[in-house]
This record gives structure tokens, C-alpha cells and sequence, in this order.
């Protein structure tokens, strides 16, 4: 049991003073009547996804699927690793955990333009003039966030935005955006400031409740549901999960000293928390200029650290069974090497890294060509891969969602688990 | 028990009260007095407002319910405040409304409302955001879009020719705001996609979107008329410019413009079955004469203006009424059509020829809609119309008024009236106007969607209540600066009863109830300085359902 930080409310504490402000009304705050969780249970049984999101499209022709010998090969060598897959030779430490990891290399996905790209691998749908479909992530934190009533922290973390909208699923499910030192807008740590708050909130009850009381409708509930998710967060223990400076630095210095690093390290501690779908945003991949030097010098070491990283923390701690990790970008990038030596958009022939939470590791699924601008045989799509995390975490394919307009949007929008991966 | 007493005393204090507020001749008798009071100078035609009423309690004696009471004073200046231009009223506003005893004051405030030029600003506000959306697409110009808005509200200008001129727009987007509409519709190159569904959709109330790849499954859009529909876009082409940044060597940005291309002949598009067809530019099916020398857009403006089944107007009557009411005729209001009824058809279609008449006059259509008498109802079910209750997907009946969620726009407006931030700041109106931006756009990012959701449906999210509870505005609205309401109030030589009267006439714009007194009474006891006290129960007032719902 981990104490309350010093200065801090307790429970028991905080219930005198609302008692003290409702007075006869309504027994107050019915949505503290959960017993609060505490951070340091672990959760180690639940399932997670912790999406790595390569914006900017990465070249993945030069990490997962390399073409040496070909015109569009490039700098880079390819080298053997632990599961029956080569990758790119400035990926070792991954390499040392690829019998967990697998390669998708058959996607295609049409949408070569970053803001279409973004939302079809987001989403599983290209975007359409007038529904906006959910993020993956919060089509899990609704199937998933809600069954888990101890949650006082959002079900769909964004670490370092751009993790789009919860679209027709509403905000509830929206994503809850911090930056990678778990600094989060409006939530002021500053103990002194509760007591304060405690005062004006029991003052606040009595309003709310009145305007409740008034008979119009559902509405007036419904914000104070919101608030009371609010201040719940406000105070919970589970917001430690955000403090990724409360980290042994041993593991710091192991995920990487830098914002990656910690986003990934708080991905852990909010999976850890019962969080069941954070995603950690890695820009700088729209490599039209000079892209084996940037991979070579930047980019790569940062994610080999990164990812070889958390999949040992999670294998470490039970958690890799359970947590599915997925990598990817919203697409690759052109086998052809353009003048400036960089590669440019490309969604016709690409690979997404996949791995964890039960499935198969260690596999190519699917091959492109030996220029790698064409897939040969059966080709994937966005909707594939999340129905293939779908599996993983045991969310029925049949569920069917829909969009305020009353359309019926099939989850992952009808795609099929990847046979290899799930089989 | 405040409102009692007055209520009481309105029947005698009126001839003087009327005297007071120079409405009445000086020899007039009572009776006379009355009468005169009614000779305030409508300027709408009474008959539209009774046809509207006697329509809506059609429905009601159909549907057997039985309308909630007429709102509250203060309640109903509130929400058409909120309706009109757009945030709440002034603490001395509604004290004075509150004393105000012409029995034309709700059709006076209404009309005063038309001209203020906040009316001009939120309309802005609505439409840029319909027009373009909250996040600005790239190389749109916001400033632009408003700067045609607001000429055309400021100047009433009839709704057919806005909509002619937005349609037909040409040139940079700096020097014809109306191009904005159109340049915002074309980031991507779909071939005009996005235009001819937001057109339709927005424009003429009619969903065509499905049909771009397939004949739609609810109305009668076949995917042809889809494309015949967007055959009209395809010569508008927009151009991007491009210029040196010295300082950097790179080229960015410079200005982007709607050209028209001289492009002729058809539309190609692929049948679901894999077949070319081709699609010539038609309107609803109806063969358009189009000069192919020319733009085909100027076409399609005359076709939609010419429409004898006024699709235009009727689109706006239906968004209008599903503005000041929270439901439209049809759920949603930009999607009409046989296979979605309207609740009121016969309504509707008084409402739209009536409009047509005025000469698409939008001011007037507020006026029949404000002035009608479900507008004057209160927002709470009784029990005996439980069964009008569109947010549970019933039609509406509008037996009451139904509850909206402020839009952020609203929201931060109505906090600074509340704060009586322009007593407290010396901003300019370039940095006060930077401001607002910066506040709305961490707000509405964290709504989610862009697209504006019925706001009849709450979608508040946990980002927004930390905003509100521990963001820099309510900080600001509380602190009791000099200036500032509170810190005006509580400095005041007014009773606490007094002062706490004020604070929830400025938030909430109503008297406090007994179970609130209890409350701030309690509050005062834990607080050992009264100024702290004032501004928690100040922070609790805005940051309440109450204050957040328009009702």
C-alpha cells in the first residue's frame, strides 16, 4: 500500500467535507462511491495496446523489409535476429527480441497523403465527408475502459497528441492527451490549492443538483458526470502512473534518456494501471531529404532503444502476454530513392511491426517484390491489423458500432485477424 | 419570493412604470395607457407569430400535452441572448429587465438584440464554423470568410444572394472572402467530393454523401445525380501560391485563389459494378442549359435561387428553428427528405414561403421565431408533456423549451460578460481577439470534433471540466480584480443578501433559491474572509450545469 503524498486528501477526509456542503440533499458525490484504486496494484492480467505512432510515414523499406542489392535498396544491411525475420541492421536490440515481434509486410493502404493516411490507419476508414470515425484507441477504450470501474485516469492516453478523435463515439472515449513528462493541462499538483477546492465544490453540488432536480432532462446529469470524472482524476492515486520522473533512473537510462524513452516508460505505467490503450506519438519520418543518414544518426537508435526497451519491461513484469504493441506510421515510404536521397510518400507496398499480447512472434507475414514496390500475394489493410489486435484482446469481431447518423460501422470496419499472427 | 412580490405588484405599478419609460402620453387613463402600450412598432407582421402558434398547438392538442408555463423573465432573456448574439446578458441588463414593466419588453428586447452589433458578431461566428469548420483548413483564410460574413449580417443581406455570391466566388482569398467556402471544401483533390456534399448538405438540407459511391439507401438520390451534381465544381480550381521566405530561403506560403478553368464536357464516374458512366451537370434531375464558356457554378447559383420547391429557405427555416429551439423540424436539420418527416411539415412550409416573401430576409425569420410563443416557454417538463422529448428521439413538440449546450463561442463570451472582463482589461482588441482564439482552440480541441454535433446532446469532456475548474478565464473571472464584477459587487455598500442576489442574477441570471442560501450560507461559515467566500460561490455559479446550459 502506497501512502497518500504528503499533503494530499484522504477519503475519508474529503467525504467530511462534502457531507459538511450537501447538507439534506442527495447523499453526495455518488461517483467517489467506488473505492478509490490504488496506484500501486499492479493489474498485470489485463489487456492492453500500446500503439508506436510514426508520424510522418516512416521508410519502412529501410527498417522491417530491407531490399539489398536492388536499385532501391539502399545504405543499409540487413542482419538475423531472434525470431525467423531480418530487419535492418540499426535495429539490434529489437533484433534481440524478435521472437516476440513480428512483420507485417504486405500493407497497402492507398492513402498516401498525411492527413488521409493518419485517419484511415487510425481509424480503419477513409475519411468521409460526413461521419468522423473513432481512433482504434477509443474504440477499445469503449469496449474495454468501460468494463474496468476501478479506472479513474482516461482509457485512451495520448502521449504527444495527434492521436485523432473518438468521432461518433463521443468524448467520452476521446483521447486524453500529456506530453512525455506526464504534465497534464489544468491539473494543478499544488496540495495547498485542495482544501480550496473541496470548499467550492461542495458549494457547486448544491447548484448542480438543484439544476438536476429541475426536470429538463438528462443533460444537466450528464455534466455533472463529466465533472465528477474531472475531479476524480484530480485527485486519484492513479495519477502517479503520469510521474514517470518517480522512475527507478536505472530504467530511465534503459528506455533512453529522452522523450520517446519516458513516453514509452509512462505507456508501462499507465498499462500497469489498467489503462487499455495508450499510444506514444514519435514524429520526424517524412524523410524526403536524406534519410539513411537521419535513420542512421536519429531516428533509429531512439526507436531500437525505445522498443526493445518496453518489450523486455513487459516480458519482465508478466505484462508482454497481455499488452499487444503495435508500430506503425500512416504509411511507408517510396522504394525509389528521389534526388535528394530521401524517400517520399507510399502507401501501395509497406510493413507494420506487430507483437505481444499472445501473438505469434518472431514471423514475416506477407512479402513485397524484390525492388519492394509491389506485394506479392495477399495484401493487408489497416482494418486487418486491428482486427488482429481485436483477437489478441479478446474483443468480439461482431460488434458493430453507430455513427450519429445511424449507420451501422462494423468494428475495424469488418477487417480479418492476420492468419500467422493469430493462428 | 423576490419575483413574487413583484409579480404582485406589477398591476399597480404599471401605468407609472410605463409613464417612467416615456411609453405612454401623460393624459392617458389606465385603459388607455394599456392600449397605447401596444402601439410599440412591431416590426414584424403579428399574423406570421399566430399562424406559427396556432400550428404548434396543433400539436400539442393532437399529441395531448399540455405546454409548460411561460419561462421566467430572467430565464427567457438569458436564452434569447444566448440564441441571438450569442453570450449572456449584463447583470444590469437583466436588472433593468427585471424593472422594466411594458408588456412589449420581450419584443422589444428582441428587436434591440437585431441591431446590436454582437448579433453581427456571433452570426459570424456560426457560419464561418459551418462554412469552414473550427480548425481552419491550410491555406484558407478565416479572416477572409469573416470579413464577407460579416458585411452580409451587418447589412441583412438577403440569404439567396449570400449564398449566389459564396457559390460563385472568385479570386484571392484575401480579397473575396467568399471564395474561403469553396477553398476549404478543396484541400484534398476529390474531384469536388467535399463540395457537392457539404453543398447540398448545407445549403439545401439534403444528404447526398452516400450516393458518391452508390445509390442511397433511405432517399431517392441516385448516384448519377450525385455526379451531376458535382459536374457544377469541376471547372473551380483552386490555385496555391507560393513565395520566398528570405529569411529562411524556403519557399512558404503566400496566398491561394479560386480560378475558373474552361473545361467542357461530362463527368465520369464507376458504377458499383466496375461501369463507366457518364453525368452531365443536372439539378435534381432537372437538365440545367449551361454555357460551357462560362462557369458552370453561375448556373447551379440561378438553378438553386430559381427552385420553385425553395430548398434554399427551406433549408434555413429548418436550421434557424433547430437553432433557437434546440431541434429542428427534421433530426438532423440538414438532412430533409422523404425518407425523414419533418415534425411540423405544414409549418415548415408556412415558415419557408414566408421567408421566401420577406426576400430571404433572416432578421425577420428571428423575429416570427422569437416571438412565438413556444419561444416564450420554460425549458422544464411537466407532467402532462413527458412525451415531447426529442432527445429520447421523440419529434419534437415544442411544449417546452428543450435545453442546449453552450458552444464554446458562447461560452467564453458569456464568462467574460459574467466577469465584466471589459471593466477589468485595457486589451486591445487585436490581443483580446488573440486571446479568445487561443482559449477557444485548446477548448475545442479537446470537444474532439470539428464538425458542430447537435448541441442538444452534451459532449463535455474531462479535458474541458479541468479547464473550467482550474483554467487562467475562471481564474481570471474570480480573482476580484478591480473592475471585475465581483470585486465590484462585494466592494458595493449593498447588503450580503444584496450582493449575493447580484452574483447569482450575473452568472445564472436568476435569484438565489432557499436551498442555495443554505449553501452560501454554510460557505461563509467555513471561509474566514467573506472576499473568499464571494469568490467560491462565484466559481461554483460558473462552473454549474446552470451556467453551462442554455435553457
Amino acid at each position: 500500500m502506497k501512502k497518500n503524498p504528503p499533503g494530499t486528501m484522504n477519503r475519508r477526509h474529503l467525504m467530511s467535507h462534502l457531507a459538511a456542503g450537501a447538507a439534506m440533499t442527495v447523499p453526495a458525490y455518488s461517483f467517489l462511491n467506488h473505492v478509490t484504486a490504488n496506484a500501486a496494484e499492479v493489474r498485470r492480467n489485463e489487456k492492453a495496446c500500446i500503439l508506436i505512432w510514426l508520424s510522418g510515414g516512416p521508410p519502412t523499406i529501410d527498417m522491417w523489409d530491407l531490399k539489398p542489392g536492388s536499385k532501391n535498396g539502399g545504405e543499409f544491411k540487413k542482419i538475423s535476429t531472434k525470431g525467423d525475420v531480418q530487419i535492418s541492421e540499426h535495429l539490434p536490440k529489437i533484433a534481440q527480441q524478435m521472437d516476440s515481434l513480428s512483420v507485417v509486410r504486405s500493407m497497402s493502404t492507398r492513402e498516401a497523403d498525411h492527413t488521409r493516411g493518419r485517419y484511415y490507419m487510425h481509424t480503419s476508414y477513409v475519411p468521409n465527408p460526413t461521419v468522423i470515425h473513432p481512433s482504434f484507441g477509443s474504440v477499445i477504450s469503449r469496449e474495454l475502459g468501460t468494463k474496468r470501474k476501478y479506472l479513474e485516469i482516461p482509457s485512451f492516453v495520448s502521449v504527444g497528441g495527434g492521436a485523432g478523435s473518438s468521432g461518433f463515439l463521443g468524448m467520452t472515449h476521446a483521447p486524453f492527451v500529456v506530453d512525455s513528462n506526464g504534465n497534464i493541462r489544468n491539473v494543478d499538483r499544488d496540495s495547498s490549492k485542495r482544501n480550496r477546492l473541496e470548499q467550492r465544490l461542495a458549494m457547486w453540488n448544491v447548484v448542480e443538483d438543484g439544476f438536476i432536480r429541475s426536470g429538463r432532462g438528462d443533460l444537466p446529469q450528464a455534466h455533472k458526470d463529466v465533472y465528477g470524472k474531472a475531479v476524480n482524476l484530480m485527485r486519484s492515486t492513479q495519477m502517479e502512473a503520469f510521474q514517470v520522473s518517480g522512475e527507478d533512473p536505472k530504467t530511465q537510462e534503459v528506455y533512453g534518456n529522452n522523450n520517446f524513452g519516458r513516453g514509452l516508460m509512462m505507456a508501462r505505467r499507465l498499462v500497469e494501471t489498467g489503462v487499455p490503450f495508450v499510444e506514444v506519438n514519435l514524429g520526424g519520418w517524412d524523410l524526403h531529404t536524406d534519410v539513411f543518414n537521419t535513420l542512421r544518426d536519429q531516428r533509429l537508435p531512439m526507436l531500437d532503444q525505445g522498443i526493445a526497451a518496453l518489450t523486455q519491461d513487459l516480458k519482465n513484469r508478466g505484462m508482454l502476454e497481455n499488452t499487444v504493441i503495435v508500430c506503425m506510421g500512416e504509411f511507408g515510404r517510396t522504394p525509389r530513392i528521389n534526388q535528394d536521397t530521401g524517400r517520399d510518400h507510399w502507401a501501395a507496398s509497406w510493413s507494420a511491426m506487430i507483437g505481444g499480447g499472445g501473438l505469434n512472434g518472431g514471423v514475416a507475414v506477407g512479402e513485397t517484390d524484390k525492388d519492394g514496390t509491389a506485394i506479392l500475394g495477399k495484401s493487408y489493410l489497416p482494418g486487418d491489423i486491428w482486427a488482429t489486435v481485436c483477437k489478441a484482446l479478446k474483443i468480439p469481431l461482431n460488434i458493430v458500432h453507430t455513427s450519429k447518423r445511424g449507420r451501422p460501422m462494423k468494428i475495424a470496419n469488418g477487417g480479418t485477424p492476420i492468419e500467422e499472427l493469430v493462428g | 419570493m423576490m419575483r413574487d412580490l413583484m409579480n404582485k405588484s406589477i398591476n399597480r405599478l404599471l401605468p407609472i412604470a410605463l409613464i417612467a419609460f416615456g411609453l405612454v402620453a401623460f393624459s392617458g387613463t389606465d385603459s388607455a395607457a394599456a392600449k397605447k402600450s401596444d402601439a410599440y412598432r412591431y416590426k414584424h407582421d403579428q399574423k406570421v407569430v399566430e399562424e406559427i402558434d396556432k400550428l404548434i398547438r396543433q400539436g400539442w392538442e393532437d399529441n395531448e400535452v399540455t405546454p409548460t408555463k411561460i419561462a421566467k423573465e430572467t430565464a427567457w432573456l438569458r436564452r434569447v441572448y444566448l440564441d441571438t448574439v450569442g453570450h449572456i446578458p449584463p447583470l444590469e441588463v437583466a436588472e433593468s429587465f427585471l424593472r422594466d414593466k411594458d408588456p412589449n419588453k420581450r419584443i422589444r428586447v428582441i428587436d434591440q438584440l437585431l441591431e446590436d452589433s454582437a448579433y453581427t458578431h456571433n452570426w459570424t461566428t456560426i457560419w464561418t464554423n459551418l462554412l469552414i469548420g473550427r480548425q481552419t483548413p491550410r491555406r484558407t483564410s478565416r479572416e477572409g470568410m469573416q470579413k464577407f460574413l460579416r458585411e452580409a449580417f451587418a447589412k441583412n443581406r438577403p440569404w439567396d444572394d449570400v449564398v449566389q455570391d459564396i457559390l460563385v466566388a472568385q479570386g484571392r482569398y484575401d480579397e473575396n472572402g467568399a471564395v474561403n467556402y469553396l477553398l476549404a471544401q478543396m484541400t484534398m483533390r476529390d474531384d469536388g467530393v467535399q463540395a457537392t456534399a457539404k453543398t447540398t448538405r448545407l445549403f439545401l438540407g439534403v444528404q447526398v454523401q452516400c450516393t458518391q459511391c452508390h445509390n442511397h439507401p433511405f432517399n431517392d438520390w441516385k448516384q448519377n445525380q450525385f455526379w451531376e451534381f458535382n459536374s457544377f465544381f469541376r471547372q473551380a480550381r483552386r490555385v496555391d501560391h507560393r513565395k520566398l521566405d528570405p529569411e529562411t530561403g524556403r519557399q512558404v506560403d503566400d496566398y491561394s485563389e479560386l480560378v475558373v478553368n474552361n473545361i467542357s464536357g461530362p463527368v465520369f464516374f464507376e458504377k458499383r459494378s466496375g461501369l463507366m458512366q457518364v453525368a452531365y451537370p443536372k439539378y435534381f434531375g432537372k437538365e440545367v442549359k449551361t454555357d460551357d464558356s462560362g462557369d458552370r457554378r453561375i448556373a447551379l447559383a440561378k438553378s438553386i435561387v430559381n427552385d420553385p420547391n425553395h430548398y434554399l429557405a427551406k433549408a434555413m427555416v429548418n436550421r434557424m428553428w433547430g437553432h433557437y429551439f434546440g431541434f429542428g423540424f427534421t433530426k438532423p436539420v440538414d438532412d430533409m427528405g422523404p425518407h425523414n418527416p419533418a415534425s411540423h411539415p405544414e409549418l415548415l412550409d408556412f415558415l419557408t414561403k414566408k421567408f421566401v416573401e420577406s426576400n430571404y430576409d433572416q432578421k425577420m425569420l428571428i423575429r416570427w421565431i422569437a416571438n412565438s410563443e413556444a419561444y416564450q416557454l420554460s425549458s422544464e417538463f411537466n407532467s402532462k408533456n413527458k412525451i415531447d422529448n426529442p432527445a429520447a428521439g421523440e419529434l419534437p413538440l415544442f411544449s417546452h423549451a428543450y435545453i442546449k449546450s453552450m458552444e464554446a463561442e458562447q461560452l467564453f463570451d458569456s464568462l467574460l460578460i459574467a466577469a465584466n472582463a471589459a471593466g477589468m482589461s485595457k486589451a486591445s482588441y487585436a490581443e483580446s481577439n488573440r486571446r479568445r482564439n487561443m482559449w477557444l482552440q485548446q477548448f475545442v480541441t479537446t470537444f474532439g470534433t470539428d464538425e458542430n454535433d447537435e448541441s442538444t446532446s452534451f459532449n463535455g469532456s474531462i479535458p474541458q471540466a479541468l479547464m473550467m475548474m482550474n483554467g487562467e478565464l475562471v481564474d481570471a473571472a474570480t480573482n476580484c480584480k478591480p473592475g471585475s464584477l465581483l470585486h465590484n459587487v462585494v466592494q458595493s455598500d449593498e447588503r450580503d443578501t444584496k450582493k449575493i442576489q447580484q452574483i447569482y442574477l450575473a452568472a445564472l441570471c436568476r435569484t438565489p433559491t432557499g436551498r442555495d442560501v443554505t449553501a452560501v450560507k454554510k460557505l461563509f461559515r467555513v471561509s474566514r474572509d467573506p472576499i473568499v467566500a464571494y469568490q467560491d460561490l462565484f466559481w461554483a455559479l460558473l462552473n454549474s450545469n446552470e451556467f453551462m446550459f442554455i435553457r
